[in-house]
């Protein structure tokens, strides 16, 4: 291969990872302030972790008010820590759906035997694809979810923090 | 006050700087035979105005100035000294400003020590230099400038996340960008001599103290943060696969690359042109590392502010300088004189050779796992997540060629070896390092396949480089370094396989019954110290034949609010046990978190030999043998 065509080779790889990169600063990262997917496909089946009974998702969800679902592991450190929140929302009694990624049934069970079950209802994700037709990056990772129009209103991506949590009871409040 | 010597020593600073660009340029294509004295006179005032407004932007954060947007947003009267110093450099601003301290100082240091090199060569060198300093000095002045002012002046700030409030934390930055920044000056250098056609063993003896430098920096800086991640975070691991953590290891990487690649032009006087490309791809790692982190692009614990225009710039001011380094690269390679040698597969070059692929195969790995998401997401909106398991099924059977080939390179002869060294000495070390690993894996319950070879071969990597001390010829400093390298791989596979955990709910006066031990929860105290609200536990863990009690703390702070954990860990030389508590709800019960994890010690004792090994080097005069 000739010089020449190797610098070119690399000029023009370089223009497109500058190019791509560029675009991908102006993909938002502010998640939390936009809406993501306008809609979730509800249409989607999937296995309860506790019954391993198959049931579509849009059972899960209350149609007149806005559910949060909460992404978790329980390899995940972060999720440990923003437990304490999710306890406090269900306290409120807030319907929390949780989607256990890419776990073991036993580990998950364990987790939420010893640190308290916070979700009404918690499905398995084993191979993370239903997590992805959420939007999801990793875990942990909040929504706040309207029943009424299948929009995501909210989406936190990390655990979430004190603060948070008053943003959430604030929304949940507003259109209770 | 201090807010405009801030500022406007910075504005000196940038005069300075491009004094020294047009001045560099045009002496390098005179043939001027000394250095001009100006070049000292100008690069010191320069490093002294950094270095003011640097201390302006400290005063400011020590006297709590909330004139100063940075300090306002950043500090707060209730914080420690030692943390409103550290606080300096805790966020984006002070951060950039020290990166810009520690490039001139570095470029002082330079001029200071290469008296006898070429003239074109230094002058080139400078520019180089000056290009990337200028560059940083207008992304400060025009996005990210420490010294914006508020008025009216508010009476208190915002504070700084109680999270960054920790010793480690507050010398991991200042470390880590020695290392990173220290690859500044090997990429300038690396152009320079390439323009001035001066690669060689020379300029390889020149340049390797650079390279040791950069790499023991960036090696400490990296344990620094993992320490801080392990006693800070409360997560009892010490590396999470984090974008923000991985963009530290590719440079690492790509610097041990580099470090052997210098060592085979210094006494083969081959391998030019690799050298070059790994001192380039170095320094770009470690400015895409800063763009990364600063623009935002990422998702991260780490990640700061996000303002796009300061991506933008970064973004642009990188690939400026990777076009630039290109450029030069394929217009001066007819420069690069290789004298066809001959090569032989056993050989200390074949080694660092196959050293240098496990490096970039490691790298590609990360890089991948790190800029992937990104990529995707622009190209079809689609996202992925890359978590632990990814970095684990593709880097951890790789180790296994790896230490095969690290057990036996560093022994080679250079030119050309024979194959007879393998003798019966190394098959008793095989065979005790089996006997060891089937002791150690009987007692784990842990059975993958692939735990067996990883155990057995770490072992007796472990074994060969405790032997290298007595038998080998190589250098004490390399020694070190591969044994502390042999001892972390042993510790962190050891620590994996048998750290064990329980988490359990409890209340005062519970026990739980965990290996053979009982762990009680006696009681919890409340006081209010400084800035934060503390809930102290105390834990009596008791053994068959001792007791010992662990203290882990919540600490509830106020401004903002934030709760962290800080866990209490017993480290012994063979394990260290790991406590942390939450607060669940108002209801008496605690979440216990108790992990006993082996050997963790070793794995901060193993990456300072390795560091160590490389210090030796440095401070070393006399030029070693092999």
């Amino acid at each position: 291969m000739s010089k020449n065509i190797k610098f070119l080779g690399l000029l023009l790889t370089l223009i497109i990872i500058f190019i791509i990169l560029l675009k991908g600063l102006n993909v938002s990262k502010d998640y939390s302030n936009e809406k993501l997917k306008s809609q979730i496909d509800f249409s989607l089946d999937a296995k309860k972790l506790f019954s391993d009974e198959i049931i579509n998702i849009s059972d899960l969800f209350d149609k007149n008010s806005h559910s949060v679902v909460n992404i978790w592991a329980s390899w995940c450190a972060p999720c440990r820590e923003e437990h304490q929140f999710l306890m406090k929302l269900k306290d409120m009694n807030i319907n929390i759906i949780g989607i256990n990624y890419k776990d073991s049934p036993k580990n998950a069970k364990k987790f939420l035997h010893s640190l308290g079950n916070p979700y009404s209802e918690v499905i398995t994700d084993n191979d993370g694809t239903k997590s992805i037709e959420f939007g999801a990056i990793g875990v942990p990772e909040t929504f706040i979810i309207s029943g009424k129009t299948n929009e995501i209103i909210k989406k936190y991506i990390g655990p979430l923090t004190s603060e948070n949590l008053i943003e959430i009871k604030n929304l949940l409040k507003k259109n209770a | 006050m201090s807010n405009y010597l801030g500022n406007y020593s910075l504005y000196i600073a940038l005069i300075a700087s491009v004094y020294l660009i047009i001045k560099s340029y045009l002496d390098a294509n005179s043939q001027n035979k000394y250095l001009d004295k100006n070049f000292i006179l100008i690069t010191s005032i320069q490093t002294i105005m950094i270095t003011v407004s640097f201390f302006s932007l400290v005063a400011a954060f020590v006297i709590s100035d909330f004139s100063n947007e940075t300090v306002f947003n950043n500090s707060h009267t209730l914080k420690p000294l030692f943390y409103k110093v550290s606080g300096t450099w805790g966020n984006h601003e002070g951060s950039l400003l020290l990166w810009l301290l520690v490039l001139s100082i570095f470029l002082f240091i330079f001029l200071l020590n290469s008296r006898s090199q070429d003239t074109k060569y230094k002058l080139l060198t400078i520019l180089f230099q000056q290009i990337i300093i200028s560059g940083f000095l207008v992304f400060i002045l025009l996005t990210s400038n420490p010294f914006k002012t508020l008025y009216p002046i508010p009476s208190e700030g915002l504070g700084l996340n109680p999270i960054l409030q920790d010793p480690a934390l507050a010398i991991h930055p200042p470390i880590l960008y020695l290392g990173y920044v220290g690859t500044s000056i090997i990429f300038s250098a690396s152009l320079a001599a390439m323009i001035s056609g001066n690669i060689g063993d020379n300029w390889a003896r020149h340049i390797k103290k650079w390279v040791l430098i950069s790499w023991v920096f960036l090696t400490i800086g990296i344990l620094l943060g993992s320490i801080w991640a392990y006693y800070e975070l409360g997560w009892g691991g010490f590396w999470f696969w984090d974008p923000v953590e991985n963009v530290s290891l590719m440079p690492w990487f790509c610097l041990t690359a580099l470090l052997h690649t210098v060592i085979v032009l210094q006494k083969r006087n081959s391998f030019k042109e690799w050298t070059i490309i790994l001192s380039i791809t170095t320094f770009s790692l470690s400015m895409s590392g800063t763009f990364l982190v600063r623009s935002g692009i990422l998702n991260s614990i780490h990640t700061f502010a996000n303002d796009p225009s300061r991506g933008v710039f970064i973004l642009s001011f990188l690939f400026f300088l990777i076009l630039m380094s290109i450029l030069i690269f394929f217009f001066n390679q007819n420069k690069i004189s290789n004298v066809a040698k001959e090569n032989f597969i056993l050989s200390k070059e074949t080694a660092i050779l196959v050293n240098n692929w496990f490096m970039m195969f490691f790298l590609s790995v990360v890089l991948v796992g790190t800029i992937y998401p990104i990529f995707l997401e622009v190209l079809n909106g689609s996202k992925i997540s890359v978590g632990p398991p990814f970095y684990h099924n593709l880097l951890i059977p790789f180790l296994i060629p790896f230490l095969i080939f690290m057990s036996f390179g560093p022994s080679l002869k250079w030119i050309k070896d024979k194959l007879k060294k393998f003798n019966y000495k190394i098959l008793i070390i095989f065979l005790v390092s089996l006997l060891i690993s089937y002791v150690i894996l009987t007692k784990t319950e842990n059975s993958f396949l692939l735990s067996i070879p990883l155990i057995v071969l770490s072992i007796y990597l472990l074994l060969v480089t405790i032997k290298d001390f007595f038998v080998s010829r190589s250098s004490i400093s390399q020694k070190i370094s591969h044994f502390g390298f042999s001892l972390l791989i042993t510790s962190i596979l050891l620590n994996g396989l048998f750290s064990n955990e329980f988490n359990s709910n409890m209340k005062v006066g519970d026990e739980r019954i965990f290996n053979e031990k009982v762990v009680k929860l006696k009681e919890v105290n409340v006081t209010d110290v400084d800035n934060y609200k503390s809930l102290k536990a105390s834990f009596e863990v008791t053994n068959k034949n001792s007791s010992f009690t662990l203290y882990p703390e919540v600490r509830i702070y106020q401004q903002p609010l934030t709760i962290t954990s800080e866990a209490d860990i017993r480290t012994t030389l063979f394990s260290d046990n790991f406590l942390v508590f939450n607060i669940l709800k108002d209801d008496g019960y605690y979440n216990v978190r108790y992990q006993y994890k082996p050997f963790m010690i070793w794995i901060w004792i193993s990456t300072i030999f390795i560091g160590f090994g490389g210090l030796l080097s440095v401070i070393k005069k006399n030029e070693q043998k092999y």
